[in-house]
């Protein structure tokens, strides 16, 4: 931790939930990206949590814009700026409705044409700015208001949709990993073009557990291999250190379910599909790490 | 330089005379022509300018607002369902505060499918905060995609401008078009509300009620000093380049008894309806509406006027009419004519004005006075 | 004003023809405009194109409904189109044919464009180019001068076969 630098630039007067992951996450990433950053935010809980006019928890510029333009807004951006010579950083920070739904059009535009900015996506599973709404991304089993029996559907795949861009840069990392993340945004940052950084956030509110468990519940889901971090550099997949223990002797499943409220309802069938697609998920990556197709 | 070429072109060469750091646009019919225009000039070498090839219509103006915010200069095209597709992002230009030039070629809407000329696409966008011009010659779109920079970017207006022209009936007519070597007319791009890491701002956060009041009044100063902008910018571009325009293109209204009210070619074509009208006696004028935001100060006290609407709001009437009628306390005879291209010609508005019956509505080719 | 209609098939250069019109009346010193009319666009369908020329600024968008001059690049379109529809009294009509047309009762010019196109190798993806030629027979007509046809044709082509096939079809017409 000794590299991460005492700069702040996300304040200690953001809005955030007590508990919340995502700013965590953010204050990490502007450690490493630094103050020569332009961050670009649609409609997601950053929205709120950066605080209203006239004060800013943010230390850095952020150009607030709707909520399906953000990859599209940071294409102007990035343009703008290398034309006026400048080598800023342009990073969007997305939730995952911002993403995986409405945004997908535009983050797939600018990954297409090459634009020179980094996307990251920090992943709540819901609408957590609206009060938890289902996403694309929300997993299957879950609850929120809007699949209050639990969501009948898996998780998109957003990160096999990136991809299939073929970015030279795009990785996973996780809020209870912020060592992790802090050097995959230092190494996305050096690398020119589209980059992807995809971070699971755990939401105490929208999750339904105690708000100390924050890191407790993110560690679960890399132990019990529900989320993989690995990085991939021009194609080539590398697994990341915890990662390589989870997916080889996974935790059970319901180390990580069992401290959360909205999987409360799980039924046996389900919890078994769940456990199924953490298999194949684990299999696939281990397959490709290892040459074997 | 004395050439000849159709709308789309004048505006794709407007643009590189105004060299844009950014240009953001998807293709769609009738505009593609100017997409395509700016492309090539790009790609050639001759506009140094970054093309970015979206794509949406929502991603153009969202890439535009990045980059103007970004520092530079930016212009987009778009027409009909790509303005409609945009118009979240079109509001965000204006609340952004981001002198953005679009070009609108206007075009019907679907269903059914029709690509040719109406108004309804731009006026759907009225209520945005954007400026918007309507012109009528091939030289007219010229210049005032030119101006339109000079305006949008002064620091009284700072709001984006719509250059409008009529979807084939300007976009894909070739008339003459001489071209200026612009010197020093558009000054070197300002923003001073640009993205700068040296002092970091934050840009369109929650706002409460207060603040955001504050916010859309000081819109509609700037909309109101944006008046007085848009005269000393033609006048300068007058004095520069000895062509002028005026917020609306009056012709033979000086003792006129009856002023038609028109936008955009059919605007032009009613100067030769009043041509034909003042050989068989009347008294006929005709005043083409350019500017329909800032809304122009009309005089046609003691005039009996005949607007034509290329455009229609279900349920209430024509748009431009309606602005008459609130603008001048004037009822005029409200024309309905040329939606989706309908053809109207002189002769047809010649019509218009001897057949007149003030506080009514007729929907030409119908033939229903309502 | 003179009004001219030109029918041709999408692809045959009618649209081409009706901006280098303009361009060479404009090198005259007239104002002209070309205005085609678009319908969907497709290749092989019967369209239109308009030229206005005129010493005064040209202020009519609409179509033209009394041509002063027709012009039909493709005489198989005669089969599904009334070429004639509106034309002038005394009003002109140019045909591209080897052989002249019976029924009209203006004045009837023809010139072979197509073998004047043929014979000069001016030939792009299998297909005759017209829209060169047609501007020599004009000149010949007197529409606009032979220079400016030249000029025009230079402007916006960078082939001299263009010109040669012009100044053929300037040659043949009869007038």
């Amino acid at each position: 931790m000794s590299a991460i630098p005492k700069e702040e630039y996300l304040y200690k007067c953001t809005s955030a939930c007590a508990g919340c992951s995502s700013s965590l996450c953010l204050r990490y990433v502007l450690k490493a990206a630094g103050p020569d950053t332009v961050l670009v935010v649609p409609a997601c809980c950053t929205s709120v949590i950066q605080g209203a006019y006239p004060g800013t928890a943010m230390g850095v510029p952020v150009y607030n814009i709707a909520f399906a333009a953000a990859a599209a807004c940071a294409s102007g951006m990035s343009n703008a700026l290398s034309t006026r010579g400048k080598k800023t950083n342009v990073i969007v920070y997305a939730g995952d409705g911002g993403t995986v739904d409405i945004g997908i059009q535009s983050l797939s535009g600018a990954f297409e044409r090459g634009t020179n900015f980094l996307y990251i996506c920090y992943d709540n599973e819901a609408y957590g700015n609206t009060g938890m709404q289902r996403s694309g991304a929300t997993p299957l089993g879950a609850r929120t208001t809007t699949t209050p029996g639990g969501k009948p559907t898996a998780k998109k795949d957003l990160d096999r949709i990136v991809e299939a861009h073929n970015p030279p840069y795009m990785a996973t990392a996780c809020s209870a990993y912020p060592l992790d993340l802090y050097k995959k945004v230092k190494k996305a940052l050096s690398i020119e073009g589209p980059k992807f950084i995809h971070i699971l956030a755990p939401c105490p509110p929208g999750w339904r557990y105690p708000t100390e468990k924050t890191v407790e519940i993110g560690k679960l889901a890399v132990k019990t291999g529900t989320w993989i971090l690995y990085e991939r550099e021009f194609g080539k997949l590398t697994i990341n250190g915890p990662s390589k223990t989870a997916m080889k002797k996974p935790a059970p499943l319901e180390d990580y379910i069992r401290g959360q409220g909205r999987f409360k309802n799980v039924n046996p069938e389900i919890l078994d599909l769940m456990r199924q697609q953490v298999e194949q998920n684990i299999q696939r990556l281990s397959r490709e790490e290892a040459g074997v197709c | 330089m004395l050439t000849i070429a159709t709308g789309n072109k004048a505006v794709a060469a407007a643009v590189k005379a105004a060299k844009p750091g950014v240009v953001a646009a998807y293709p769609i019919t009738p505009q593609t022509e100017i997409v395509e225009q700016i492309a090539e000039y790009v790609t050639d070498g001759d506009l140094e300018s970054r093309y970015i090839p979206v794509e949406s219509e929502h991603s153009a103006m969202a890439a535009c607002i990045g980059a103007s915010a970004g520092g530079v200069r930016t212009f987009t095209a778009t027409s009909s369902h790509g303005l409609l597709y945009m118009h979240e992002m079109v509001h965000w230009a204006a609340g952004a505060r981001l002198p953005v030039v679009m070009a609108n070629v206007n075009r019907a809407l679907g269903p059914g499918w029709n690509t040719w000329a109406e108004h309804t696409d731009a006026f759907s966008q009225r209520d945005t905060g954007w400026l918007q011009v309507f012109v009528a010659t091939v030289q007219e779109a010229y210049d005032t995609t030119l101006m339109a920079f000079k305006i949008a970017e002064d620091e009284r207006v700072l709001l984006p401008v719509m250059v409008n022209l009529d979807g084939f009936s300007l976009s894909h007519i070739t008339q003459a078009l001489e071209t200026v070597d612009i010197g020093d007319f558009l000054p070197p791009y300002h923003l001073p509300h640009a993205v700068d890491t040296e002092n970091p701002c934050v840009y369109g956060p929650m706002t409460f009620s207060n603040d955001y009041f504050k916010f859309r009044w000081d819109i509609e100063r700037s909309m109101r000093d944006a008046k007085g902008v848009i005269a000393d910018v033609e006048r300068e571009f007058a004095e520069r380049f000895g062509r002028s325009y005026g917020p609306t293109e009056d012709y033979r209204c000086e003792d006129a008894d009856v002023v038609v009210v028109a936008m955009g070619t059919l605007g032009k074509e009613a100067e030769v309806a009043v041509d034909l009208l003042r050989d068989e006696g009347i008294k006929a004028g005709s005043m083409r509406l350019r500017w329909f935001r800032p809304f122009p100060d009309l005089d046609l006290a003691g005039r009996e006027v005949v607007v034509i609407d290329r455009d229609y709001s279900f349920g209430f009437g024509g748009v431009v009419a309606h602005a008459i009628r609130s603008k001048t306390g004037i009822e005029p005879y409200s024309v309905i004519a040329g939606l989706g291209g309908q053809e109207v010609t002189y002769n047809d508005i010649a019509g218009f004005v001897r057949d007149r019956r003030p506080g009514e509505e007729m929907w030409f080719g119908v033939s229903e006075h309502v | 004003m003179y009004e001219i209609r030109i029918h041709s098939r999408g692809g045959q250069g009618g649209v081409t023809a009706a901006k280098l019109l303009a361009l060479a009346a404009f090198r005259d010193g007239k104002y002209a405009t070309a205005c085609p009319f678009y319908g969907a666009e497709r290749r092989g369908a019967p369209v239109v194109s308009f030229v206005r020329i005129d010493d005064e600024p040209i202020k009519i968008y609409s179509q033209i409904h009394e041509p002063d001059l027709v012009i039909v690049l493709d005489a198989s379109i005669m089969d599904v189109v009334d070429v004639l529809q509106g034309l002038k009294k005394n009003g002109t009509v140019l045909l591209n044919s080897a052989h002249p047309i019976s029924g009209c009762n203006g004045i009837c010019r023809h010139v072979d464009l197509t073998g004047i196109a043929l014979a000069t190798n001016l030939v792009v993806a299998g297909s005759p180019i017209l829209n060169t030629p047609v501007i020599g027979a004009l000149a010949k007509m007197g529409v606009v001068s032979l220079p400016s046809a030249r000029a025009a044709i230079q402007e916006m082509f960078s082939d001299e076969r263009n010109v040669k096939a012009a100044e053929a079809a300037y040659e043949e017409l009869k007038v």
